[in-house]
């Protein structure tokens, strides 16, 4: 009892790790897919490049870890903003077939740089000394680099939620989602609005790349790997909602951990399956708001 | 005489706000009859009740006597109601016989046959051909639809209304942002249809409306104004502070 | 559902519907000719004409469904995929191997599984359908990796037995029965798609695509025609999954998941989506060009299919078949 007793502790605590990284990660794609309405399964690719930044930062240059962390998400999210100004923009009026399309090349031609740059091994992460090693937590030791990547990302959502609700941004991003030609009749500049949520949306994958990398193995095929997860977590979830695919990320987490934990000659059958189930009975997900 | 369509009592609201307040309607064969009222008045909302897009909250609709209250939309197409929509929902890459024949072809059952090809439904093409002919749009057959000129665009619309062979058909602003160059052929294809559907038609323009009607019902706040013909509407006090009150609020 | 602009009317595009001449035009035999001319002339390449083959048959049925009918799917190859274990089963475990046995069983199975799936999944839309497509994919997956005792697991599973196709033609080393019987089954997956697409129900399909809503209104069963659609497709797909276990005599995890089913998508846009014939020329060309460039050059072939990707979804919607109707059309009326 005692041990099943601590490793539901320690399930629980990686499966929140795990749950976490992925909200930072998946909660762009929910915003641009409620506002936008733009079906972008190259999500991963920001993710992955973040995981990038970070580990080949920290192999090949003496800058700290947070300033890696820091450039992981600025990069990206300016990288983001070339590409969504050049590219994705043309198609925001276009069919969903254009955009699953177009968004799937996107990813082979990632993968494929990622090969060229870095190999197909997974990028090693060499993390600074202090948050290596177990740090005392409730009379338990638990690793510090989880604790620290649960604080982070805890310190990111508190911080995006607040600017969700609290901010002019945040408002304007609240009213486009529920309603985009009146947002657009009232004077909202959907076009700079769509840029700058899209910039953070993928900065914040960025930085869920990086600091999950040592979770999720940061390698070439990345973005196709990790693809189903987003999608569950935003079909899940709901789009346009921010609550919902946070429930949803710390549902996987969890169960994921669990079921590698417990049962890993299932693998993630069981979340496929939930998830399956779980969609017929709410097609519109957890906090869906509308068609 | 039997009414065609009806509604008895029927009422629907979206928590406290009513959208059909009692709404006692009725629709005699082959009638040719206005619905009108300032924007917001409920007509759409009447419209959507009856084919039933929307649920009501009570009351009762009945086409040719029978209830069709809890019956689904396509149901209610299958006994005889056909409509059309205020904004063009055509299929716009096909050629403009292609919208017709596909309305036909499930009236007439044979639109899930996977083996003979739908080019040798001859019943079905000539049946699309010659309603097209009688809408003016005979030359256009061919055409995609998304080629054609709006007004043009606005008869296909009525076009796949009627390869069902309705018995009542509903009309939501069949003239809408046609130029009104054009709307007098709307109008004339209009008085060409058939004498035995029940015409219901829901139109701003007051012209079409005064012309095409021969009985008026004024919607107003979700409840029935009054009722009678056009010249009995025109000079009617209550209606006319209904479009005043709209012109000045 | 679907915002490919279908190819105009009078092009070589086959488009189905009520004015559509159904009669096989004799651009139309090329395909065919072509095919038996390669088992004559270029005897080398067999095995690689029979995988052509193969995913033209998979990529017709994707068509069928996206194309026509505008359901878009990254699941496609869990049809492929369970057709292609079911076949690969019955050869290496159950002693089954009458290769028709063999193909019906896979077609029956993955006829089933696409009644099943599309009955749940088809009253979704949008981003929960694509999951959906994909989980389901991806459930097969699992389960062919981790019950490795009947699926061999990443190990695949090899020594698939199959008989003399009617008792009479071995699969030789060559593979020139292998190619032949490919090809008859393609013939037929052909000629009942193409039944099918300029049937009123082939026409009833673009008009969902169209517009499903003004389908609905005009009392058309939508949900039905789309599952009964998406289980014709399905059915096709594992029948192409059985034709790849027996050419192969080995089936292993690469034919499910969302890679098969992304590349599947990339070759039907390549060659052109909506027109029978797009899925004839995407794999030929694009299974070509991998045979040349993808083992010399791995990273290259990734980065160019993507980059194509991109440039046909920004400039070339039609595919290299639209980009040929464009370039007749200007040669027939150069003044326009």
């Amino acid at each position: 009892m005692e041990a099943f007793l601590s490793s539901l502790v320690s399930v629980a605590f990686h499966g929140l790790a795990y749950g976490m990284i992925l909200y930072v990660i998946s909660v762009g794609l929910a915003v641009t897919m409620g506002l936008m309405g733009f079906a972008n399964l190259a999500h991963g690719v920001f993710a992955m490049a973040g995981g990038y930044i970070l580990t080949s930062s920290l192999q090949h240059t003496s800058i700290p870890f947070p300033a890696a962390l820091a450039l992981a998400f600025f990069a990206v999210a300016a990288g983001s903003v070339v590409l969504e100004r050049t590219l994705y923009a043309r198609l925001y009026g276009a069919g969903e077939l254009e955009q699953v399309l177009f968004t799937i090349g996107l990813i082979f031609m990632a993968v494929a740089v990622a090969r060229l740059i870095f190999g197909t091994l997974q990028a090693p992460v060499m993390l600074p000394d202090y948050i290596r090693g177990q740090y005392p937590l409730f009379g338990r030791e638990f690793p510090t680099y989880r604790v620290f990547l649960i604080a982070v990302s805890g310190a990111m959502i508190a911080a995006l939620w607040f600017g969700v609700e609290r901010t002019r941004w945040g408002a304007m991003v609240r009213a486009a989602v529920d309603n985009r030609p009146m947002a657009q009749s009232v004077g909202i500049n959907t076009r700079r609005l769509f840029t700058l949520t899209f910039a953070l949306g993928s900065g914040l994958a960025g930085l869920g790349g990086a600091l999950g990398a040592e979770i999720v193995a940061v390698q070439p095929t990345y973005p196709l790997e990790q693809l189903v997860f987003y999608l569950i977590v935003v079909a899940v979830g709901g789009q346009g909602s921010l609550r919902g695919p946070l429930v949803a990320a710390l549902l996987i987490g969890f169960s994921d951990t669990a079921l590698k934990y417990w049962l890993p000659q299932f693998g993630a059958f069981f979340i496929y399956v939930a998830t399956i189930a779980l969609l017929l009975w709410r097609p519109m997900g957890l906090f869906g708001r509308r068609v | 005489m039997n009414a065609i369509l009806e509604t008895r009592a029927l009422c629907k609201s979206f928590g406290a706000l009513v959208v059909a307040d009692n709404v006692e309607f009725r629709l005699a064969p082959g009638a040719r009859h206005a619905l009108i009222g300032p924007n917001g008045a409920g007509k759409t909302t009447l419209l959507n009740l009856i084919t039933g897009r929307i649920e009501p909250t009570s009351g009762e609709i009945l086409l040719g006597g029978e209830p069709i209250t809890g019956l689904r939309p396509a149901a209610r197409v299958k006994r005889g109601l056909g409509r059309t929509f205020q904004i063009n929902t055509l299929f716009r890459q096909l050629p403009v016989i292609d919208n017709v024949a596909l309305a036909i072809a499930e009236r007439d059952g044979v639109a899930g046959g996977m083996f003979r090809p739908a080019s040798r439904q001859r019943a079905v093409i000539e049946e699309a051909l010659a309603l097209l002919a009688t809408l003016g749009l005979a030359d256009d057959a061919r055409a995609r639809v998304a080629d054609l000129p709006y007004g043009k665009q606005r008869l296909v619309e009525i076009a796949i209304a009627l390869g069902l062979k309705p018995k009542v058909l509903l009309l939501d602003e069949p003239a809408a942002g046609v130029p009104s160059l054009e709307s007098h052929r709307i109008l004339e294809v209009l008085d060409g249809l058939p004498r035995d559907i029940a015409i219901l038609i829901i139109e701003h323009d007051m012209d079409l409306v005064f012309r095409f009607a021969q009985r008026i019902t004024v919607l107003s706040q979700g409840a029935v104004l009054t009722e009678g013909t056009p010249a009995e509407i025109g000079a009617n006090e209550a209606v006319r502070q209904v479009y005043l009150g709209e012109r000045h609020g | 559902m679907s915002a490919l602009p279908p190819a105009a009317a009078g092009s070589a595009a086959h488009t189905g519907g009520y004015v559509a001449d159904p009669r096989i035009r004799w651009q139309e035999w090329l395909p065919w000719v072509l095919a038996v001319a390669a088992f004559f002339g270029a005897p080398d390449y067999l095995s690689l004409g029979a995988r052509i083959l193969i995913f033209i048959l998979f990529a017709l049925s994707l068509d069928l469904i996206l194309g026509y009918a505008g359901i878009i799917t990254l699941g496609h190859s869990a049809f492929f995929g369970v057709g292609a274990y079911v076949a690969g089963i019955l050869g290496a475990k159950l002693g089954v191997t009458d290769p028709l046995v063999q193909l019906a069983a896979a077609a029956a199975a993955a006829g089933v599984l696409g009644v099943v799936t599309g009955a749940i999944i088809l009253r979704t839309t949008g981003l929960t359908l694509l999951m959906l497509t994909l989980a389901i994919t991806l459930v097969f997956l699992e389960i062919a990796n981790k019950a490795t005792s009947i699926t061999g697991g990443a190990d695949g599973l090899a020594g698939v037995v199959v008989a003399p196709v009617l008792g009479l033609f071995r699969f030789d080393l060559y593979g020139k029965t292998a190619y032949l019987y490919s090809l008859a089954v393609l013939f037929v997956g052909w000629w009942l798609v193409r039944r099918l697409i300029y049937s009123p129900f082939g026409a009833s399909l673009t008009g969902i695509r169209e517009n499903a809503v003004r389908m609905h209104a005009v009392g058309a069963p939508v949900y039905a025609r789309m599952v009964a659609v998406y289980a014709i497709s399905a059915t096709l797909a594992g029948i192409a999954g059985a034709l790849l276990t027996q050419t192969h005599q080995f089936v292993g995890l690469n034919v499910l998941g969302l890679e098969p089913s992304g590349e599947l998508l990339i070759m039907l846009i390549l060659g052109g989506v909506g027109r029978i014939y797009g899925a004839f020329v995407g794999p030929f060309v694009y299974l070509i060009a991998q045979d040349y460039l993808a083992k010399q050059f791995p990273e290259y072939w990734y980065f160019g299919i993507g980059l194509i990707l991109v440039l046909v979804v920004l400039f070339a919607r039609g595919g290299i078949l639209g980009i040929v109707d464009a370039a007749l059309a200007r040669l027939r009326r150069p003044s326009a």
